[in-house]
């Protein structure tokens, strides 16, 4: 039966991965995530998985690699500096074609930066993660109910397209407590089709067994079977708005509750709340008022970071303004003010 | 209804635990919830703050601009944010360390002087008990009923079930008596 407790995202997140059948967890802390490893630390003995802290993140990440290897459902975590270490071993999972979920509880800041909530690390995560044509699908939660929700679809993701799969959480969600319901306990049977054998000596598509000739067009098949499938996202009153607001994880909830301010002043704002960033829900843009006067990326960046995902999706067909709060959860007033000033022609379009 | 809360204090006080008791009671109760700490290098002696919201409704961000109660365990965490409450809003002030302080008249002060009334229901160390009692009594966001028997849930919980008699004389002496 369900279950019905306090938690935070860390924890969530955590326990949300051992209900879905993870036993095997390999990384290191840093804040905000940390909670992840001291909840692991002892629950994963706990249900009889293997906790391991490694030396570094790249370390962790190779773990995670080979534990997939063998079958497993497996989890790293990370933030910051910690999350840039993790190239490496993501463009690896691509490459080997396996299974596996990875989180950024991401943090303020480029080099060190700070531990202060930030949503600055979209580029990185959704467009970068990895060298040589890596591609995983992204998922944003934007509650700790979400959060354990996507965590279970990131492992039927992760095995159904043979894939790492990234969550891309932030520290004001990782931090925060919220009333949750957890789903069943589910175990996981190593014996995986994907899983090495005695005598196996390479996956089929795997390079570099294969040539690009043909791993090539099987990466190419993957990616347009996820673009076409795994869109996914929220729409909030767009057919009839005047202005729409794009955003994800802790800045969507805050648009949710200006769509409310606004709409009750008779400011006809709507909302697309992004659930997957890669792939970017471009269908969800088919649906807005034709007569839209502009979009508005509100996120916590400094260069507006999902703005080029947004004018490609409308091939740049409608105006793209922002309202980006960097290092403070975005204000719903400032979003309702914005649109106001949308409306009437004096916001600056990016 | 929304009703936005910020507990304060210093490092070691019992300030988050505080705030995760409201939030449980919160929770028992049906209603909606965030918590969300200040986090860090916080350490003891240093100030250590937390913000719950509740409400009947989906709650956005879990941080607040303005507040409706402000738990004030210590002078510096109550001139941080005396400022942000809203008028007619509720400051409960730590008496026993925080003294001879004038406050906004627009205001609703509690005086609970924690620690004489924490010991006088022989529970020492429960001054946040008494808090959340006084809290409760002023502020009605919440049942004495409901709180005790969250907070006894949640104690339960935590494997101090040992602890729960005098909580729950602690939460009642501060509810009675400020």
């Amino acid at each position: 039966m369900a279950e019905r407790v306090v938690m935070k995202g860390n924890e969530a997140l955590a326990e949300a991965a051992l209900r879905a059948g993870c036993r095997f967890f390999a990384g290191y802390p840093i804040t905000p995530q940390t909670e992840v490893l001291e909840y692991l630390s002892w629950r994963m003995p706990e249900i009889g998985g293997q906790f391991i802290q490694t030396e570094d993140e790249l370390t962790g990440l190779h773990m995670l690699m080979g534990a997939s290897h063998a079958g497993a459902r497996v989890l790293s975590t990370s933030a910051g500096p910690g999350w840039a270490l993790f190239h490496e071993g993501l463009s690896y999972l691509c490459g080997c074609n396996v299974p596996a979920v990875v989180a950024d509880v991401a943090r303020l800041g480029g080099a060190c930066g700070g531990i202060s909530a930030s949503q600055g690390d979209y580029e990185e995560v959704v467009h970068g993660g990895g060298n040589g044509d890596s591609q995983y699908i992204v998922l944003t939660p934007a509650s700790v109910q979400e959060e354990v929700d996507l965590v279970q679809e990131a492992y039927v993701l992760a095995e159904k397209y043979m894939n790492p799969v990234v969550i891309l959480t932030d520290a004001i969600i990782g931090q925060m407590m919220e009333g949750v319901e957890l789903p069943d306990i589910k175990d996981h049977c190593l014996d995986q089709e994907w899983a090495y054998k005695p005598g196996m000596r390479k996956q089929a598509a795997g390079w570099p067994s294969t040539g690009y000739d043909v791993y090539g067009p099987y990466l190419l098949n993957k990616w347009a079977a996820m673009e076409a499938d795994e869109q996914r996202w929220e729409s909030i009153q767009v057919a009839d708005a005047d202005v729409v607001a794009v955003a994800y994880g802790i800045s969507s909830r805050v648009c949710k509750e200006a769509v409310k301010k606004a709409r009750a002043k008779g400011v006809k704002l709507g909302l697309i709340r992004m659930i997957t960033a890669w792939p970017f829900p471009k269908k969800a843009f088919a649906e807005v008022n034709p007569a839209v006067k502009g979009l508005l990326s509100v996120e916590m960046s400094l260069k507006g970071q999902v703005v080029p995902d947004i004018k490609l999706a409308t091939e740049c067909k409608i105006p793209v303004y922002t309202y980006l709060s960097v290092d403070v959860v975005p204000d719903s007033d400032v979003v309702v003010e914005t649109a106001e000033a949308i409306i009437a022609g004096t916001a600056k379009e990016v | 209804m929304l009703k936005e809360i910020i507990c304060a204090g210093f490092g070691g006080q019992g300030i988050i635990t505080t705030g995760i008791l409201i939030s449980y009671c919160a929770f028992e109760t049906g209603s909606q919830f965030t918590w969300y700490p200040s986090y860090g290098s916080e350490m003891r002696g240093g100030t250590a703050n937390c913000t719950i919201k509740v409400s009947d409704e989906e709650i956005a961000s879990p941080l607040a601009k303005e507040i409706d109660i402000l738990v004030g365990m210590s002078g510096p965490a109550i001139d941080k944010f005396v400022g942000s409450i809203r008028p007619g809003g509720y400051l409960f002030v730590n008496s026993s360390l925080v003294k001879d302080k004038t406050y906004r008249d627009d205001i609703n002060v509690v005086m609970v002087d924690t620690e004489a009334l924490a010991k006088e229901a022989d529970n020492p160390k429960g001054a946040n008990m008494v808090m959340i009692g006084a809290l409760v009594k002023h502020t009605g966001i919440m049942s004495l009923e409901g709180t005790g028997a969250a907070i006894e849930k949640y104690f339960t919980e935590h494997g101090k079930a040992k602890f729960n008699e005098a909580n729950q004389r602690a939460l009642k002496i501060g509810y009675v008596k400020c």
